[in-house]
């Protein structure tokens, strides 16, 4: 069990590693433009006391490292500033916004994930038959559609023909989980599709990779039946090439749930990040940009030590 | 190769079709279009007509002639981007496979970095800071898709690099670029061409998404995930306008992930 | 005891698809199998004897259908029975060992749970009797370790352990054939002995019948009572073991016999030039292990010096060392009288020239991207500047050599061609240079013995001819005794013995050339058994000593 705990620590130090290379990079992104900084993002409205108000907010006047210590150690405070825009703290923006996030995203998750693994494994075992062929066909457009045409089809289907459920995703804290859950159907519906297309592509694959290994032609010459070859043999040796399908499109989820936010103006961070972004209103961008790009690390590492665990001759030390 | 082409099967020839049809009507678009890029013609939302075959646009310009210059713009830029894209990452890829050691190691880790920010949430941030011309745009999705590009390659190169005649080569005192050049690619071609297309679809659905979010081509350029945005009003009314610039990115999408799923077919048939 | 016919094959025709359409690849073959007999099935790759031996359990591969005839296991007629049926007879009536067993093992489930799953699941035992039977079999099978062997993980034993674990899985219904296909190829000399006293034990001592797969009719020679020889799906010769041997009927079986057979040694005179000086090299991949230490060895201008060794021995590093690919920590290596730089970068053209190498596998030795035409060429180019118009001649020149005809091979792309042609196509690539020295490295390996049994007269031809040297590196003592003037035998990267083929194949023996040299598989039929009654005795007479 020593080694495996050592390995996973290794691992979680390097994300851990990169996370703060990435918030560097956030950091000095704003250092590396060419000409003055507040003038160029400021534009047209760059006045004497705006550019004093940007300089000071971003700290501008400190040197470099010095900012940026003091930047991180906000950060991990929870301070993450104050908005260009409105002036507010930007944590007061951002929390709740995330949670907005991180519950559509889950929402698709505990769907899409099921669902792409029951059908990859299903197209996998009945392959190049027709029910193989017309799910390739179909996930092969749903892969090809960009997000909001998938959405905007939907809110004409169900929101302005049949009227069955919002084109806004207004959702609040005060509202029922069962009326949370109609309010978000169409946006969580749109990413099921998308990433269920993906996952279920990718688990195929997998599986018929370890359908087609030495080990399972054995146990069908030994005489062991299907399901047993499948459950014992086919699945274990799966396990970790699938976690890493599913971990790489979980991943996925967080960018695609940017766009699914526009279109249905869902009150969540991808819709901030946008808006602010248009707005050219920096704390608020690195703020959020950071969370949602720790968000990816944190699932790639998952991804990788969840596979650890799985892989026989890791667990083999464990023994 | 093109023997194999007259035994394609259905798919592989509508892909093949759609990404012909696509590619003549971006190269001659001031030919086709009726009228003016951004000329204002015609009413707010007219229906279809003989005048404008699919109707007009949020402003009451010709969709028809929106949708032509669309395709142009959003193709052109998308393949170009592409090719940088491909360029860079193959380059330093097969020189990654190639020289091995510390030279793989640092482009290696550097490219890790990269790939692990979220594409979008990357392009979002370096949009918001230095704004959404044309050039940043090019730049900054073909280097942070060259990533991808750089991972396949390299993976390619390494797996053609352990074979004899490469190392026969080696021997012979050839040098690194001629290795590259005439033992290395052609036997690569395969996978990269097939990886090519997947690219261009990324970049493709990835820049109408951005112009969809409003940050990618700026008005009144016509790009069609912009026109998505400008007519989504719409939708609310009734009028399904939006949906047909929409729609054309996806059947185009569909298009070139045929033509790739038939290539990848054919030349995974030839190894086996 | 009457001997009953346990398997009973008429007339079967197995059809694969490929090329758009279905191809006959296995011919009317029709065989029986009594009780206690083993049939041994020898043939070139492509023969069909695998997919033969599959056939017998009523199984084909993907792309395969078993076309017509009849296949009657204990009188079931396999052809066009149910899944159930298939499946109830395999394992328990039937069983297969397979060529790799590190692929064939669950990497995810111990050895032993493997071992039992047949049984439990055809309801014959428990899950603990099986257990406990598979460490009797694993002490029968010569297993070290028998009792707690079958509790590890398949990558923790090691190939020679892992195929005979796989014999005994074989073995854990009982059943009254077992199919073993190739079985001992992928291992080397030393360890194929244990795994064929393995099957020895099991057909003779446990009377089961056995079907052996193999294309070393040596081996075949020490385990079956009678021999198919196969050729292209159909049958050539068969008949009992010894006669077919001593008397065989058909001109293809006389070729696969002949096939070791001596060739003229020449002299390793002192007055010949030293073509190649390796002094003390030691070498090393990483910081910690010597791959290689204190190698020192000559080659003389016009000789062949066989490299012998088995896995593990050092002998592809020497190759990589003299070649410049891996420099060495200690020693140096003198080329035509003069040093060679450790490093091949900073080797200059001419001596990169005059030594050449050729490898084990023709399938990736050769871009396939390129002409016959273009891998010729290159090097005419490269080292001597010709032209295109230039080199033609000297290509055609060069295909004559190599025994193919110029006009038709020319132009084609290398992949188009057979194992053999392409291996030819590297000699004459080699040749291209004029080198003088060639290091050849397992060029037969690979290779139908037929087919290898060509290229090495034909590389004795070319060193008749034009006077090159070879460092001619093998794990194969058959090829060795055919071809050397100079032997030098490796083990764990040390040489244990070097010197003219005369010296080193006769006795005094040093210990490790002995056991190499006895386990090479002879024609003769009781090899094996003699073999081990002589271990057998000098364990006994270790014993006494206590």
């Amino acid at each position: 069990m020593k080694n495996v705990i050592l390995l996973i620590l290794k691992r979680t130090l390097a994300s851990v590693v990169t996370v703060l290379v990435i918030s560097l990079i956030i950091f000095i992104g704003v250092e590396l433009l060419p000409g003055d900084v507040a003038e160029t993002v400021l534009g047209q409205s760059a006045t004497a006391e705006t550019v004093k108000a940007f300089r000071d907010e971003l700290k501008l006047d400190l040197p470099p490292h010095t900012r940026y210590g003091v930047w991180l150690k906000d950060f991990v405070q929870g301070n993450f500033g104050n908005s260009l825009a409105n002036g507010r703290p930007v944590s007061g923006l951002i929390g709740w916004r995330f949670a907005n996030t991180i519950f559509l995203a889950a929402t698709t998750a505990l769907i899409a994930v099921p669902l792409a693994v029951v059908l990859g494994v299903l197209a996998a075992f009945y392959r190049n038959t027709l029910f193989d062929k017309s799910i390739s066909v179909i996930t092969l457009s749903f892969i090809s559609f960009p997000e909001f045409f998938i959405a905007y089809i939907l809110i004409v289907v169900f929101s302005v023909q049949l009227n069955m459920f919002p084109s806004m995703a207004a959702i609040n804290a005060s509202m029922s989980l069962g009326a949370k859950i109609n309010a978000i159907l169409l946006p969580a519906l749109t990413l099921t599709f998308v990433v269920t297309a993906h996952m279920m592509r990718q688990t195929r694959a997998a599986i018929i990779n370890v359908l087609s290994s030495a080990y399972v032609e054995m146990a069908e010459l030994k005489g062991i039946k299907r399901l047993r070859i499948i459950l014992l043999h086919a699945f274990p040796n799966s396990l970790s090439p699938v976690i890493n399908v599913i971990a790489l499109n979980l991943a996925y989820l967080v960018v695609g749930v940017v766009i699914v936010e526009v279109v249905f103006v869902y009150p969540g961070l991808g819709q901030l990040l946008v808006d602010s972004v248009a707005k050219r209103d920096i704390p608020v961008v690195q703020a959020s940009g950071l969370i949602f790009a720790a968000a990816y690390v944190f699932l790639n590492l998952l991804a990788d030590v969840l596979s650890m665990l799985v892989n026989p001759r890791l667990r083999q030390l464990a023994s | 190769m093109f023997a194999s082409l007259k035994k394609a099967p259905l798919s592989a020839r509508i892909g093949l079709c759609i990404v012909l049809i696509n590619c003549f009507v971006a190269l001659f678009a001031p030919l086709i279009a009726p009228y003016g890029e951004t000329s204002v013609v015609g009413n707010v939302w007219e229906s279809f007509s003989k005048e404008f075959y699919l109707g007009t646009d949020h402003l009451g310009r010709d969709l028809f002639t929106r949708m032509v210059y669309g395709a142009r713009n959003t193709i052109a830029l998308a393949f170009m981007t592409t090719a940088i894209s491909f360029l860079l990452g193959t380059t330093l890829g097969f020189v990654a496979a190639t020289k091995g050691g510390w030279i793989d190691q640092i482009f290696s880790r550097g490219i890790d970095i990269i790939m692990a920010f979220p594409t979008l949430i990357f392009a979002l941030m370096v949009l918001s800071v230095m704004g959404s011309s044309t050039t940043v745009l090019i730049f900054t999705i073909a280097i942070l898709d060259s990533t991808r590009v750089y991972r396949l390659s390299r993976a390619v190169a390494m797996d053609i690099e352990v074979m004899e005649f490469v190392e026969a080569a080696r021997l012979r005192g050839e040098g690194l670029w001629w290795i590259m050049r005439h033992e290395i690619l052609p036997n690569a071609m395969p996978p990269l061409v097939a990886e090519f297309g997947l690219r261009f679809c990324f970049v493709f659905l990835f820049i109408a998404s951005l112009s969809f979010l409003g940050l990618g081509l700026q008005p009144p350029l016509a790009d069609w995930g912009g026109m998505v945005r400008e007519n989504a009003g719409a939708i609310t009314f009734g009028i399904y306008i939006p949906l047909l610039p929409a729609a054309a990115i996806a059947v185009l999408t569909v298009g070139v992930n045929l033509i790739v799923d038939w290539f990848l077919h054919l030349s995974s048939g030839l190894h086996e | 005891m009457k001997k009953e016919t346990l398997l009973e094959i008429r007339n079967l025709f197995i059809e694969g698809h490929y090329e758009n359409r279905w191809n006959t690849i296995v011919e009317n073959i029709s065989l029986s199998l009594k009780r206690g007999e083993v049939l041994g099935l020898i043939g070139e790759s492509g023969a069909g004897k695998s997919t033969l031996g599959l056939a017998a359990m009523g199984y084909t591969r993907q792309g395969c259908r078993l076309a017509s005839g009849s296949i009657k296991l204990e009188g079931m007629e396999l052809m066009g029975a149910s899944e159930n049926d298939l499946r109830d007879v395999r394992g328990k009536k039937i069983a297969y060992v397979a060529q790799s067993a590190a692929a064939s093992f669950n990497p995810f489930h111990r050895i032993i749970k493997q071992y039992a799953e047949g049984p439990v699941r055809h309801g014959l035992m428990s899950g603990r009797e099986a257990e406990k039977e598979a460490v009797e079999i694993y002490d029968r099978l010569f297993l070290p370790d028998p009792e707690s062997i079958g509790y590890r993980y398949p990558h923790e034993l090691s190939g020679g352990q892992l195929q005979r674990a796989m014999v005994a899985m074989a073995m854990s219904c009982k059943p009254d054939i077992i199919v073993f296909d190739e079985p001992t190829t992928a291992l080397d000399v030393t360890t194929q002995i244990e795994v064929l006293a393995a099957v020895k034990e099991i057909t003779q001592k446990m009377n089961k019948a056995a079907l052996y797969i193999t294309h070393d009719l040596a081996v075949v020679a020490q385990v079956a009572h009678r021999i198919m020889v196969l050729r292209n799906g159909k049958l050539v010769e068969e008949g009992e073991t010894r006669g077919l041997i001593d008397h065989p009927q058909e001109q293809y079986t006389r070729e696969l016999l002949n096939v070791r057979s001596l060739r003229e040694e020449k002299e390793d005179s002192d007055r010949l030039d030293i073509i190649l000086d390796i002094e003390d090299v030691d070498a090393s991949y990483t910081d910690n292990v010597n791959v290689l230490e204190d190698i020192s060895l000559t080659v003389r201008r016009g000789r062949t010096v066989a490299v012998v060794g088995e896995s593990g021995s050092g002998k592809s590093t020497l190759a990589r060392v003299i070649t410049g690919l891996l420099p060495p920590l200690r020693g140096r290596v003198t080329f035509l009288g003069e040093e060679l730089s450790p490093k091949l970068e900073n080797r200059d053209r001419e001596s990169l020239r005059r030594l050449q190498m050729i490898y084990q596998m023709p399938d990736t030795a050769l871009n396939p991207r390129q002409t016959v035409r273009t891998a010729i060429g290159r090097p005419l180019h490269f080292y001597f500047g010709l032209s295109k118009q230039e080199a033609e001649p000297r290509i055609k020149a060069l295909l004559e050599k190599i025994e193919l005809d110029p006009d038709s091979y020319i132009d084609r792309y290398t992949t188009e061609l057979s194992g053999g042609e392409k291996q030819r196509i590297c000699i004459a690539r080699a040749l291209a240079a004029e080198p003088d020295l060639i290091i050849c490295d397992e060029v037969t390996s690979a290779l139908d013995q037929l087919v290898a049994e060509g290229i090495l007269t034909l590389l004795q031809d070319l060193q008749n001819e034009m006077n090159i040297s070879y460092l001619f590196i093998t794990h194969d003592l058959a090829t060795v005794k055919a071809i050397s003037d100079k032997i030098v035998i490796m083990l764990e990267g040390r040489i244990v013995e070097q010197g003219t083929k005369k010296e080193i194949l006769a006795p005094p023996y040093h210990e490790y050339t002995d056991k190499l040299l006895a386990s090479v598989p002879e024609m003769d039929t009781d090899w094996l058994d003699t073999l081990l009654a002589e271990r057998a005795k000098i364990f006994l007479e270790e014993d006494t000593h206590i």
